[in-house]
Order: structure tokens, then C-alpha cells, then sequence
């Protein structure tokens, strides 16, 4: 298990990108953070030394709007210096609002949602005993592209990937139900010939449980149930949290109320 | 006649594969590899249906892995459908994808425009890094293939539907203009196997009214060979392209752009108008129709030189070769 610090730190982070100049995707970085420190430091085989390494494990975030929280992360992990984070959105800067291969650790740029899947079809397909994780948001399995690619997953029987929802329940103008509704979420990827695991999303235990084996023959999607803007009480829940930028005031709250809940010992 | 491009392509492909492990062939229920017999390269052709986003994701995720995956499609899918995948998955990351795209220009004939790709160079020449092929012929475009297998970075590959004749002047090289023919008078760019076939055509009918046409061959549009385009613009009074595409922004319009830069020239742009096919008929009925034809390249070589002065009455004006 990885300690619960770096999952804090990794908040911190992503409130300091987004109070700055240009601001960034908060509501949906913050609900990602468990995911990715689970998969990061307890689950991908990756090397941040030679990010390269043929062995690796991929991971592809498809909602890259979750930059600021992916960016925090591979910092986090050593990827790169953690004083890079500094220069989110700035002039010149290799960290933009949607991850570019040239960030150390980032497998393919996205942002244009719906294209992850079918790129992690493809990397599956090149090393069928290499893992391959694809993180979407929940909105955005809206797009037509994930449910050609989740067909295909199936259908070419890719058990060596599995997905992750990143279910929110909040898109950038308001709940994803109230908008296009995606219920029955889960009986949908199963008749889509998926295996689906139902996890708390920000519980790092269950996370690790449910990402460590897929099942033979066919993929697996783990529906994370989060909370958008988690961890920040005056937004957390709110689709208004899905793209921020914090006043001084704001960023010093906020770190002000993750540092108090750090100390309380909550996750 | 020959056998049609892409049945040359799909053999060559097949042979390919049985020599080299990174090349994956992506199929997308087309029919074409129906029965093929892939041998020991069996487990690296995948039928991934009708779903050609996926088709192109799948093969971006594959040239990221060290793989050279040739998508199977027709132009317009590949081009429109899934542009968006073939835009951020592949190019931007300037990734060794093949996209052979058949049933390019009006090749699909009487099956309409849902089948038709007439803006399909105009959308890849914009892409940067893509290397865009249009050969004229089935020997060409096992060159086009070949040429390209290992290029870093992604090649679009335009071909038709049914065969056509061989050009037969030998192979070609990706990324030099073909010379067809040599004339004095005017030049003739052609971009496809009806194109230079209606080059050709032309040229002989001016050669009747003594004037002497260079016909070039530009398979390929992306690199330009600007040098011959620039060459040509330099000695003559006056060009014309030809294109199975529609006259906005694709070949045609890309040697105006290119002239434009370097070398103003006269220049008429012969392709489909701005209107989709209103009519059934094949390939060879709809360019006539559409005026994509020898007709209509000799009436426009005589109007641009009679434009120019450099013919009066149907004779040549050498005086009238002098231009600013």
C-alpha cells in the first residue's frame, strides 16, 4: 500500500497548478487521484528512469483533461522534477492542459476524448502479455469511439487490458444523468462482453485489489465511483469544480483545508 | 489492362508480411483479403469490423509499439469518418501507419457519394509529417509500398477500385514527379490513373494542333517535388492540373499555392466541381461527365495559350514564349 502522504501531496499539487495563471481541470484531477497514485506506486510496472523500458506497463489517461493530476504524479514518481510542476500552462512549458508525449512518462497526448481505448486496443494487440490500463472519464463515454473500441477490446479478446472509469458522475455543464445518461453503467459494459468490478475510487486498498488481476479472456472495466473536486469541500461535488482557477485566496484555502485534513489522517 | 492497384497491393502486402514481423495488416470487413492466405502471418491480420476510429487508434497503439500496421479503408473513411484518430493518434505523433485508402476520387462509380472521396488529398496534404501517395498505376503502387515501408513517420496511400492501364514508363520514385512526356508549349501535372491517363490523352490531340505538352505524373503530393513543379513554371507560359478531387484545396490547388510562393504562373485547375455526384455511372462515365477528361485538359491548354499569346490562330507564337 502506498502512503496516504503521497496521494496528499499529489492534492497539493494539483490546487497549485490550477491557482495558476492559467488555471486547470480540477473537479476531474482531483477525483482521479487515488487512481493514479494506486497505479503509479502500487500496480504499473514502470521504470521512471528509463520510462522507455520494452517491460513496461502501459497506462493511457484518455481523459486527459486530468493533466494537472497525471503531471502530479509522474513527478511524484520521479518522472520528472517535481519543480517542473511550476511551469503548468506557462509559456514554453512541455506540461499543457492536455498531456504531449514529450512529458517524460506520458505514452500518447490526449484530450480529444474517446481515443484512448482504441489506442490501448492497440497496444494490447502489439505485446499480448503486457498490461495495459486506460483511464476514461465518465462523460466521456458519450463518445461513440469508446464503444467501437469497447466492441473490439472484447471481440479480439484483449484480456491483457483493462479500463478504468473515472465515474464521477459530473460532466464539465452538470450531472452526466441529467445530461446523457449512462445508467445501467455496468450492465452496459457487460453486454459489451467486458468483466466489471465496482470499486470505491478513492479507497486505495480496493483500487490496488481490483487493478491487479484482469480475467482470462476477457478485459476488465473497473468502475471507480469518486467524487469530482474530491478533497476540497467548497467545490467537491460540484460540476462548476471542472475547470478552475483559483484566486490567491481560494488556493490558500484550499490548501489550508487538505492540510488540516492530512493532520486528521484522512484519506 | 492490369490487375486492379489494390489487388497488387494486397499481394504484395501479403508477401511482405511473411518476411517481416512488425507489419500488421488492419482490415475493416472490406472483402479484400477474403480467402487471402497469410501463412505463418496469419495471427497479424485482424479484422477489426466496420470501425474505422477504432481501426485507427488500434493502429497508432501498434506503430507506438514498434510495429508497421497497414489500415485497410476506403478513402473517404479513413479520411472524414475517422480524421479525428488519424489526425491526434497518428499524426501528431508521427507514427509509421500505412493508411492504403481505396475507392479514391469517384472510383465507387454508381455507388454514389457516401462512397465517393473527392476532398480526401485536400484533408491528408495538410497533415503535417504524412507522406501522400496517389499512384497511377498497380506497379506503382507496390513502389508506392515499398518505397515507404520504412519511413518514420505515416504514409496515406490513395488508391482506386477496378483496374486501370499500366503507365508503363517505368517505376517510380516517392517524392519525384514523374516525366511522362516532354514538351515545349505548356506542362500538364496529373495526380491519379485517370488523370495521367487524360494527360496523355490530351497531349496527342495538342500534338495534332502543333502544340508539344509535357505531361508529368505527380504521384506524390505530400512531399511536393517543387523543384519540377518550379522548373516547369519557369520555362513555360502556362500549366494545368488534373485531379479526381474536388478543384478546392487539394492537388490542383496545392501547385497554386506552390506557384503562388515561388513562380505566379497561369494556371488552370481541372477537377470535380463543387458539387457531389448528381448521377449513377461508373468511374470512367462520371469523370467524363464531371469533364475530368482529355477534352476538357486540350480546350483549356488552348484557351490558357491563346490567353497568353502564345498561339493565334492554332499557331504557335514563339515570340509569345517571353513572359514576365
Amino acid at each position: 500500500m502506498i502512503a496516504p502522504t503521497v496521494a496528499h501531496r499529489v492534492r497539493e499539487h494539483i490546487v497549485d497548478m490550477c491557482a495558476g495563471p492559467d488555471g486547470g481541470h480540477l473537479g476531474g484531477s482531483l477525483s482521479l487521484v487515488e487512481i493514479l497514485t494506486t497505479l503509479y506506486f502500487d500496480v504499473l510496472r514502470v521504470d521512471p528512469a528509463n520510462p522507455a523500458a520494452a517491460d513496461r506497463d502501459i497506462l493511457l489517461l484518455s481523459k486527459g483533461h486530468g493533466a494537472v493530476a497525471l503531471y502530479a504524479v509522474l513527478a511524484e514518481r520521479g518522472f520528472f522534477p517535481v519543480g517542473d510542476l511550476t511551469t503548468f500552462g506557462r509559456p514554453g512549458s512541455k506540461l499543457m492542459g492536455h498531456p504531449v508525449r514529450a512529458v517524460p512518462g506520458v505514452e500518447m497526448p490526449t484530450g480529444a476524448l474517446g481515443h484512448g481505448l482504441a489506442l490501448g486496443n492497440g497496444f494490447a494487440l502489439a505485446e499480448r502479455d503486457r498490461r495495459c490500463f486506460v483511464i476514461m472519464g465518465d462523460g466521456e463515454l458519450q463518445e461513440g469511439s469508446v464503444w467501437e473500441a469497447a466492441m473490439a477490446t472484447s471481440g479480439l479478446g484483449l484480456d491483457n487490458l483493462m479500463a478504468v472509469v473515472d465515474r464521477n458522475g459530473l460532466q464539465l455543464a452538470g450531472e452526466t444523468e441529467a445530461t446523457i445518461a449512462l445508467e445501467p453503467l455496468a450492465d452496459r459494459w457487460r453486454a459489451f462482453g467486458w468483466a466489471v468490478r465496482e470499486v470505491d475510487g478513492h479507497d486505495p486498498g480496493a483500487l490496488a485489489t481490483a487493478f491487479r488481476a484482469g480475467e482470462p479472456g476477457r478485459p476488465v472495466v473497473v468502475l471507480a465511483s469518486t467524487v469530482k473536486g474530491k478533497g476540497l469541500p467548497f467545490i467537491q461535488g460540484r460540476a462548476e469544480s471542472h475547470f478552475a482557477r483559483l484566486s490567491e485566496r481560494q488556493h490558500t484555502r484550499a490548501l489550508a483545508v487538505l492540510r488540516a485534513r492530512q493532520n486528521r489522517g484522512a484519506s | 489492362m492490369t490487375v486492379p492497384a489494390r489487388a497488387a497491393y494486397r499481394d504484395l502486402l501479403i508477401r511482405l508480411m511473411a518476411a517481416d514481423p512488425r507489419i500488421y495488416c488492419l482490415d475493416t470487413d472490406t472483402g479484400l483479403f477474403a480467402g487471402a492466405d497469410f501463412g505463418p502471418a496469419a495471427g497479424r491480420y485482424v479484422n477489426l469490423g466496420i470501425a474505422e476510429h477504432n481501426l485507427m487508434g488500434v493502429a497508432a497503439g501498434l506503430a507506438a509499439s514498434g510495429k508497421i500496421p497497414f489500415v485497410n479503408t476506403m478513402a473517404t473513411f479513413a479520411t472524414t469518418r475517422a480524421l479525428e484518430a488519424v489526425k491526434i493518434d497518428i499524426a501528431y505523433n508521427h507514427l509509421p501507419v500505412r493508411i492504403v485508402a481505396t475507392h479514391g476520387g469517384l472510383a465507387a462509380g454508381h455507388l454514389g457519394p457516401t462512397h465517393h472521396s473527392l476532398e480526401d488529398l485536400a484533408i491528408m496534404r495538410t497533415l503535417p509529417g504524412f507522406t501522400v501517395v496517389v499512384p497511377a498505376d498497380s506497379a506503382a503502387a507496390e513502389e508506392a509500398v515499398l518505397q515507404t515501408l520504412d519511413l518514420p513517420g505515416p504514409a496515406y496511400i490513395r488508391l482506386g477500385r477496378s483496374a486501370t492501364p499500366p503507365i508503363d514508363l517505368g517505376p517510380i520514385t516517392v517524392g519525384q514527379a514523374q516525366r511522362l512526356r516532354d514538351g515545349s508549349d505548356i506542362a500538364i501535372f496529373a495526380c491519379g490513373p485517370y488523370p495521367a491517363l487524360a494527360a496523355l490523352g490530351a497531349a496527342e490531340q495538342l500534338a495534332g494542333r502543333g502544340i508539344d505538352a509535357t505531361v508529368i505524373n505527380m504521384h506524390t503530393v505530400k512531399p511536393l517535388d517543387t523543384a519540377a513543379v518550379l522548373a516547369e513554371a519557369r520555362r513555360m507560359p502556362a500549366l494545368i492540373t488534373v485531379e479526381e478531387h474536388w478543384r478546392a484545396a487539394g492537388f490542383g490547388g496545392l501547385i497554386a499555392e506552390t506557384l503562388c510562393d515561388h513562380a505566379p504562373t497561369r494556371l488552370t485547375r481541372i477537377g470535380m466541381p463543387e458539387t457531389f455526384a448528381e448521377l449513377a455511372g461508373d468511374q470512367a462515365f462520371l469523370l467524363e461527365h464531371y469533364r475530368i477528361s482529355h477534352k476538357e485538359i486540350t480546350t483549356a491548354a488552348l484557351a490558357l495559350l491563346a490567353d497568353v499569346g502564345t498561339v493565334l490562330g492554332g499557331v504557335r507564337n514563339d515570340a509569345g514564349l517571353s513572359r514576365v
